[in-house]
């Protein structure tokens, strides 16, 4: 009986339950109108009482028939990617792209197995930053700073 | 002599300097990225969609169907040479296609592929053209009841046809609508679901869901099953197919062909489900099905034909109805909603330059891609060598900086972030993000069409079953519906799914 808690269907059935509580009872705020005229929160509230319908269908499932169980969550790699675009995101109006984005660049790879400070990784880092330079900010015009605030940019 | 005037239009338009650059750009950056392992179309279309914000609506759906298309026949060239897939509709390709080129006939392998893919993609062209007019024509007298209906069955299609647990896609579209209600409801202008936050006062853009869930949720899968690859043949040799050869792939091609044409039509169809189809009718009628698996020539030509005719053919829903039959067509539906156009039944007749030139550019690509992809394989090749720890943190750069550029706000990098780790533990609990961008990008027209429709009948919802259109499209999906419960269909359609193992 231990292993249900441990399968797909169960934790998959827990998040949409949570998540239909959860739209459920923001909802609640949104005026429910009648069927003729449907408020804001009349569809918001049908769609969140399927999704809690789905994810008991779902727990039910995995407790009749537990299927296949969850395989290990890496968060090591996840915390790293996530965690580069996070920085990225938080620091590049402030350090500017020159600096963001290899630092984005070398977080993110240090995600990898096979990840080794070499001299091509580099010069990739290096091509790449230029690259976002020529291409998105002089050529496209994206309104970042090449260099930050820090730098006076 | 309708058509051949509207031809024309679509001629000119396409044939402008502007436009045929951009196919072309289009169908070589689709390319170069679909090559890549681990990049699909999804992915490939949703990092290069913000270049083309600052393009006119034609040129800029022109060049997208380019990358598309550029997208799937790359997916195709890393199936044959290194059984890596890069999308779900070449995976059939890969079983044959691979085998071929461990016996050296790589050349041979890609080569029916690109004749296959254009032949394929000449006569879809045709049948969009043909179709497509009188299909908007029908659907010019639907009212909000059977558009309703019609999503309802789009959507009900799309589980069906899906690959994985049923149960599990249905959560996944009723989570997608409900994300799409997240922004300011257009009725009453209440603000729903944004946490008090102006920046989602519009709602989340559909690039930030697809970058996230199909970007990020994607890089975090396959970081885990990281190996080095190899490939098969450095130099490909004998590109040329024999007269023999091409005599033996024509009747696959066009089976292809047609399967393809029909099942891209279908809600919920698309190039996956052509491919797998066209495979397992070339083993039926083959009369030497033991070939299949071990290089049979037909086993590639066959499922490229109709992948790349379902590809095509999957834009008639989208340019007629406003339905996106896949994430791929979610994704231009809402490129062109970004570009102030209405998808829906008007676009032909409001927007024929668009219409037109859209269908005339897709057979030019087609063409770009045949005469220039055979001489370029060198340059693929070396791009599949490229190994995967240097290129995905080129593609969370290419993510990061389109997501900021839609509204040069970090904040949408942060909700990028947030998806993809949705959806890396969603992909964990075997819940594909697929069906979920279809429900996001259909949600909010679900809900203004379930408004109307119920103030028109003043609340009664037997209304839907009053309209003869609405009701048979119900039926139709109660039908599909029933039909895979029914315990053997269901096994067919698990058996139909498992070669993708």
């Amino acid at each position: 009986m231990k292993s249900t808690y441990q399968t797909k269907d169960f934790w998959a059935g827990c998040v949409y339950v949570a998540i239909g509580l959860a739209a459920i009872l923001i909802a609640q705020d949104y005026k429910m109108g009648t069927a003729a005229r449907m408020g804001a929160g009349y569809f918001p509230r049908v769609l969140s009482g399927l999704l809690m319908l789905i994810g008991l269908a779902s727990i039910l499932r995995a407790f009749l028939q537990p299927g296949e169980r969850v395989e290990r969550i890496q968060l090591r790699p996840m915390l790293l990617i996530v965690g580069s675009t996070l920085i990225f995101a938080a620091s590049v109006r402030y350090l500017g792209t020159v600096i963001a984005v290899p630092l984005m660049g070398l977080l993110a790879a240090s995600a990898s197995r096979m990840f080794r400070i070499t001299v091509p990784a580099l010069v990739g880092l290096a091509l790449l930053t230029a690259f976002c330079t020529i291409v998105f900010q002089m050529g496209l015009g994206v309104p970042l700073p090449i260099l930050g605030s820090l730098f006076g940019g | 002599m309708e058509l051949i005037q509207n031809l024309g239009l679509g001629f000119a338009t396409a044939f402008s300097v502007a436009n045929l650059a951009y196919c072309l750009i289009g169908v070589f950056l689709g390319t170069a990225i679909g090559v890549l392992p681990g990049l699909g179309p999804v992915a490939t279309i949703a990092m290069l969609l913000p270049v083309t914000f600052g393009l006119s609506p034609e040129t800029a759906l022109i060049m997208l169907a380019g990358i598309f298309y550029g997208a799937q026949y790359g997916g195709s060239t890393t199936a044959i040479l290194v059984n890596l897939p890069g999308e779900s509709s070449s995976v059939v390709t890969a079983i044959d296609g691979y085998q071929m080129a461990r016996q050296g006939h790589a050349g041979k392998a890609l080569a029916t592929a690109a004749i296959g893919s254009f032949i394929a993609g000449t006569v879809a062209t045709v049948v969009i053209a043909l179709i497509a007019p009188a299909l908007a024509e029908v659907a010019l007298a639907f009212g909000p009841r059977e558009y309703f209906s019609l999503m309802v069955l789009g959507l009900v299609a799309s589980v069906v046809l899906a690959s994985g647990s049923l149960l599990h896609a249905v959560g996944m579209i009723v989570l997608g609508l409900l994300l799409g209600l997240i922004g300011t409801d257009v009725n009453s202008g209440v603000m729903r679901y944004t946490f008090g936050r102006d920046e989602m006062a519009d709602g989340i853009s559909f690039v930030v869901v697809a970058m996230g869930m199909f970007g990020i949720g994607e890089i975090l899968s396959n970081l885990e099953s990281e190996a080095s690859r190899s490939i098969l043949a450095r130099k490909v040799e004998g590109l040329m197919p024999t007269r023999a050869d091409l005599r033996r792939i024509m009747a696959p091609v066009a089976r292809g062909t047609g399967i393809g044409s029909l099942l891209g039509i279908l809600p919920g169809g698309g190039a996956m489900l052509a491919s797998f189809a066209a495979y397992a009718l070339e083993k039926k009628v083959s009369r030497t099905p033991e070939r299949f698996g071990h290089g049979a020539i037909e086993g590639v030509a066959g499922p490229e034909s109709a992948n790349n005719a379902a590809a095509q053919t999957s834009f008639i829903p989208m340019l007629t109805l406003g339905i996106p039959s896949n994430p791929t067509m979610a994704l231009m539906i809402g490129a062109m909603i970004m570009q102030g156009i209405q998808p829906g039944p008007g676009v032909i007749s409001d927007q024929p330059a668009l219409f037109w030139g859209l269908i005339v550019s897709m057979w030019i690509g087609n063409v770009m891609l045949l005469v220039l992809n055979l001489p370029l394989i060198g340059l693929w090749v070396r791009m599949i060598g490229i190994p995967y720890h240097f290129l995905y943190p080129c593609i969370i750069f290419f993510c990061v900086i389109g997501v900021f550029s839609i509204n040069n706000a970090t904040f949408d990098i942060w909700l990028m972030a947030l998806f993809g780790v949705a959806g890396y533990i969603l992909r964990k609990l075997d819940c594909e993000p697929a069906p979920l961008l279809l429900g996001f990008v259909l949600g909010p027209m679900l809900e203004e069409h379930l408004r109307r429709a119920m103030l028109i009948s003043k609340g009664d919802p037997t209304g839907f079953l009053t309209s003869p259109i609405s009701a048979t499209l119900l039926a139709l999906a109660v039908a599909l519906l029933i039909s895979i419960l029914l315990p053997a269909i269901r096994s067919k359609r698990e058996e139909a799914f498992q070669e993708e193992d």
